[in-house]
């Protein structure tokens, strides 16, 4: 069957111009709040002031130091703030610069990795800038994959025949954070689908005629409660570190908990309005620790201890030991620190490793014990 | 709860059937904070009034929706409006049902069966208290807001609200222990309930009220700290209800017993030593708690009014219903309820994508996915047609048919003999040999559970899981030794299969056993009767048509062993070396072959 519009598109091909959108559709009926625009949420609580859980704070704030590390899995009982804190964290954000008019917010530092169509511009001129907010997009539960990946612009293509691709959630995500609340229920295709995009830092777009490519690279983040499911080793493996969280056993902090959160509840502007100062100072943390990064030296002594660690723990493959090295030298950039020590290996190791020593799942030891005890005959007490 | 009637007094029972109607009261005072409630009954007319009471008392022309068993992600979400988006032209969303209710109440019916799907969705707008939706072609968000009503007719100890909702929720109130024949108390109206809700925002609470409430909570064993946020928002409510701005004892106590009590896990220890404290230790209590000295010479601090109150309404006989604490693990790792239905026809299960077929009847048209292959098209067809006045043109080969994820998911019931007979070396190599299954099963992601029986009867150690830990855990404490009650093991492991398969899964049984039977269902001793009743219990077993595998682990493989396996339908594996890979195998087969037998 032949027809205007029925070329077969090769994957590199650039998207003309005007033939991606992006929208929020309309509704058939007005709901109560009314208009297509995002309503204004709740609030979110501030990140500073979760009361403890440290070692979830740390991991999430060494993610979003170095995207590379790969995202932070949360795990743990109810009501322990797991999705509050990462809700949090993207207020703590600093903004990102993109290519203006991009759709897929291209990084105008980084010409090699943009999307087509950026990749086209005339070689020596320079692209626009925009600065917008990290995006931390929440992958709603019930999302069907056509909404994840992206798909064909119905509307244009029906009233006008125009081919346009829509982008996706995960076009959305790009360079920022993509949230899976209760990690453990995701449907099979659609873990499969961001197994693919996690590992290839790509989203190849192969359906109902469109046949496009972008870069999605963005850093995974998973909460959910370990007694609902297993997750699957290989989505286990792409999250960088993994958190455990448990409700405070002391009363003096889970009284703090509730007061804080009956505060919050009571009057959420007054209560961000206290935390405000607290909260400046953890984004200029984290802004200062990206800044860092970069001129944080890896003395050799300590890549070989990294290794020694898990060799120790038998942990599978190398991203163990990448992980570990990298998430060390974040933690060393927040704490201002010029030099990777072993005190830094050793405090991100059970995060970095915890999930990783899952050879024979019904091995009785608790994982973090085992990391610990590891430690401790590696490096002393 | 199934117990009869309480054996106080007519008029304690009135009054507990009164205090049910007060979590109503404060409910409508904070429909929000509060969540909502869970009425424990069963279906026969005792939590009507109730559902009444709370209707006239939200606002008038506040939604009411129920939300059915098996509803669909496009029915609670919302999703594509194909009819307005045809007519259009354009995409165009519509509103599910969670959007609709915003202000209003949500009902589910029948809520311990509820999926764990639509609990979690549930769960979430509880949460933002807002609906983030991203499906069919179509996103948007929409801040909505409503109280929830879970309907539990659960009918034993197993069968609960998902705790992923119920611990969200204010209150759980349980009708069971009242009769059909009380009077409902006469309630404060509308006008009352709009003036409570103004005056909420100015409630004020004194500063150990928190601390009273999660010293409560501990001391009952309550791990949720949503408990204690609960508890406040509850006391809030009472005061606003009695039009105070601050909130009383009175008001403190009654939230510790709508809302901590009926979530009690243990009794606290010594209440006698805590009510009476030696006057030092009062008064001293009494300055931490910042109190005035001379009125409290008398009273019992705060923090031991909230316990009181809460343990003076704990539920009868809290502590013979719990149970083991391995019971309670179990009830909570259960699933949260199936259907109930068998999931086998193309109709059913959860969609997972399209595929192009030819259309015809008993598949599922997956519109969205067909228009979008036929809309790059439409202008093409009709210049080809313009006499056809056709919105959308769509062709045999644009038509995508919906693919479901059939619900095929296998549990495997362990049954290991831990008799004496099968002694030590026996059982530990079974136990070694069952947790290499374990591992097998946990790559198949099939569901796992291990029922042992000796001595007297069987005991289930592990409800059906998908937590392999638990399952190794579950094993390792098992000690060996005592008769071999082969009857009730094969009864037990029947029971369980039956309950599985009405929640849409597949049973396989799995019996470990060296076949000397010599303990019969009422405990006495004599191979004969116990071998022929564990031969009438097997044949139940074939009539019903379950997958299973029985495997001998007797040094010298028994002829009465391999009878039980005929009788049982199940295929025969004499097995004198446990030997795991073997046996892994054979479980495999026996699970893809549920008829076969042998």
């Amino acid at each position: 069957m032949d027809g205007a519009l029925t070329s077969f598109r090769p994957a590199n091909r650039p998207v003309q111009e005007g033939q991606v959108s992006r929208r929020v559709t309309p509704r058939s009926r007005a709901g109560t709040s009314g208009g297509a625009v995002a309503p204004a949420m709740r609030n979110a609580y501030p990140f500073s002031a979760i009361v403890g859980q440290e070692e979830m704070k740390r991991a999430l704030m060494i993610a979003a130091v170095d995207a590379s590390i790969g995202g932070v899995l949360v795990f743990g009982d109810r009501g322990t703030g797991k999705s509050t804190a990462v809700r949090s964290l993207a207020a703590l954000l600093p903004e990102m610069a993109v290519v203006a008019g991009c759709s897929f917010a291209c990084d105008p530092a980084a010409p090699s990795s943009s999307c087509a169509q950026c990749a086209n511009l005339p070689k020596g001129r320079k692209p626009e800038k925009r600065m917008v907010p990290v995006p931390v997009v929440d992958l709603p539960l019930g999302t069907t994959e056509d909404r994840l990946a992206g798909a064909l612009d119905i509307e244009r293509a029906l009233a006008q025949g125009v081919k346009a691709f829509e982008p996706g959630l995960l076009a959305a995500a790009h360079r920022g954070f993509l949230y899976i609340d209760e990690v453990n229920l995701l449907e099979d295709h659609l873990v499969d689908l961001l197994l693919d995009v996690a590992a290839s830092g790509e989203n190849v777009v192969e359906r109902e005629g469109i046949s496009l490519r972008h870069p999605a690279r963005f850093v995974l983040i998973g909460s959910g409660n370990p007694e609902e499911g297993e997750l699957r080793p290989q989505l286990l493996d792409r999250f960088g570190l993994s958190v455990e969280v448990t409700t405070p056993t002391d009363l003096a902090s889970r009284v703090e908990v509730v007061c804080r959160r009956d505060r919050f509840d009571r009057d959420a502007a007054a209560f961000t309005m206290q935390w405000a100062a607290e909260e400046a100072r953890t984004r200029e943390t984290i802004l200062a620790g990206r800044k860092r990064l970069n001129s944080v030296t890896l003395p050799l002594g300590t890549i070989e201890q990294a290794a020694s660690l898990c060799m120790a723990l038998g942990t599978d493959g190398l991203r163990g030991e990448l992980t570990l090295v990298r998430a060390a030298r974040a933690l060393a950039a927040l704490e201002g620190d010029l030099e990777v020590s072993t005190q830094h290996l050793r405090r991100v190791a059970p995060s970095a490793l915890r999930h990783r020593l899952r050879r024979n799942p019904l091995d009785e030891t608790v994982a973090t014990t085992r990391v610990e005890k590891t430690l401790i005959d590696v490096f002393g007490p | 709860m199934n117990a009869p009637p309480a054996e106080g007094s007519r008029l304690q029972e009135d009054a507990a059937y009164a205090m049910a109607f007060q979590a109503a009261l404060l409910l409508a005072v904070d429909p929000r904070g509060l969540a909502g409630a869970v009425l424990r009954a069963p279906a026969d007319g005792r939590r009507d009034e109730w559902l009444e009471a709370f209707r006239e008392l939200m606002p008038q022309g506040a939604p009411w929706r129920r939300v059915p068993l098996g509803i669909s992600d496009n029915r609670l979400l919302g999703g594509l409006d194909l009819a307005t988006s045809l007519g259009t032209g354009r995409p165009i969303a519509q509103n599910g049902l969670l959007a609709e209710s915003d202000g209003g109440v949500v009902v589910l019916p029948m809520a311990e069966r509820v999926e764990g799907q639509t609990i979690a969705r549930i769960a979430a707008v509880l949460d933002r208290g807002a609906l983030q939706v991203a499906r069919e072609g179509v996103s948007f968000a929409q801040a909505t807001s409503f109280t929830v009503i879970a309907l539990d007719e659960g009918a034993n100890e197993e069968e609960q609200v998902a705790e992923a909702l119920s611990d969200r929720i204010a209150f759980h109130v349980n009708f069971q222990p009242f009769g059909l024949k009380h009077r409902p108390p006469v309630l404060p109206g509308r006008a009352d309930i709009h003036a409570a809700r103004q005056l909420l925002a100015q409630v004020t609470m004194a500063a150990e009220l928190p601390q009273a409430f999660c010293r409560a909570a501990l001391a009952l064993g309550i791990q949720s700290l949503r408990a204690p946020v609960l508890a406040l928002r509850c006391a809030r409510a009472a005061a606003a209800l009695a039009g105070r701005v601050e909130v009383s004892r009175e008001d403190a106590a009654l939230a510790a017993q709508l809302v901590l009590a009926p979530r009690a896990r243990q009794a606290p220890e010594a209440p006698a030593e805590e009510q009476a404290p030696p006057p030092e230790q009062q008064q001293q209590e009494n300055a931490e708690a910042g109190q005035d000295q001379d009125q409290d010479q008398e009273q019992p601090s705060l923090e031991d009014l909230v316990l009181a109150a809460a343990q003076a309404s704990l539920p009868a006989g809290l502590l013979a219903g719990l149970g083991a604490a391995a019971r309670q693990m179990a009830r909570q790792a259960a699933s949260s309820g199936r259907s109930g239905m068998m999931r086998r026809s193309a109709q059913r299960g959860r969609p997972i994508g399209a595929r192009p077929a030819a259309w015809r009847a008993g598949l599922r048209l997956a519109l969205v996915e067909t228009l979008r292959v036929a809309a790059p098209w439409q202008e093409y067809r009709r210049r080809e047609k313009p006499h056809h006045a056709a919105m959308v043109h769509i062709r045999r080969e644009d038509v995508r048919i919906r693919r479901y994820k059939q619900n095929s998911e296998t549990t495997t019931i362990f049954l290991v003999d831990a008799s004496g007979s099968a002694a030590l070396h026996r059982l530990a190599e079974a136990k070694g040999a069952v947790e290499l299954l374990l591992a097998d099963c946990y790559v198949r992601r099939d569901r796992v559970a291990v029922i042992a029986f000796r001595g007297r009867g069987a005991e289930v150690l592990l409800e059906p899981t998908h937590s392999l830990v638990r399952a190794k855990r579950s094993l390792a404490a098992l000690p060996g030794g005592g008769g071999t009650p082969l009857s009730a093991g094969i009864a037990a492991g029947y029971a369980m299969a039956e309950a599985s398969r009405k929640r849409g899964q597949t049973p396989v049984i799995v019996a470990l056993t060296d076949g000397r039977a010599n303990v019969s269902r009422d405990g006495m001793g004599g191979r004969a009767t116990a071998e022929s009743e564990a031969l009438d219990v097997a044949r139940l077993f074939k009539a019903s048509g379950i997958a299973a595998l029985l495997i001998d682990t007797a040094p010298r493989p028994q002829p009465f062993s391999r009878d039980l396996a005929t009788a049982m339908g199940a295929r025969y594996v004499p097995m004198p070396f446990a030997n795991a890979a073997r046996m892994s195998a054979a479980v495999r087969n026996a699970a893809r072959a549920p008829m076969a037998g042998h």
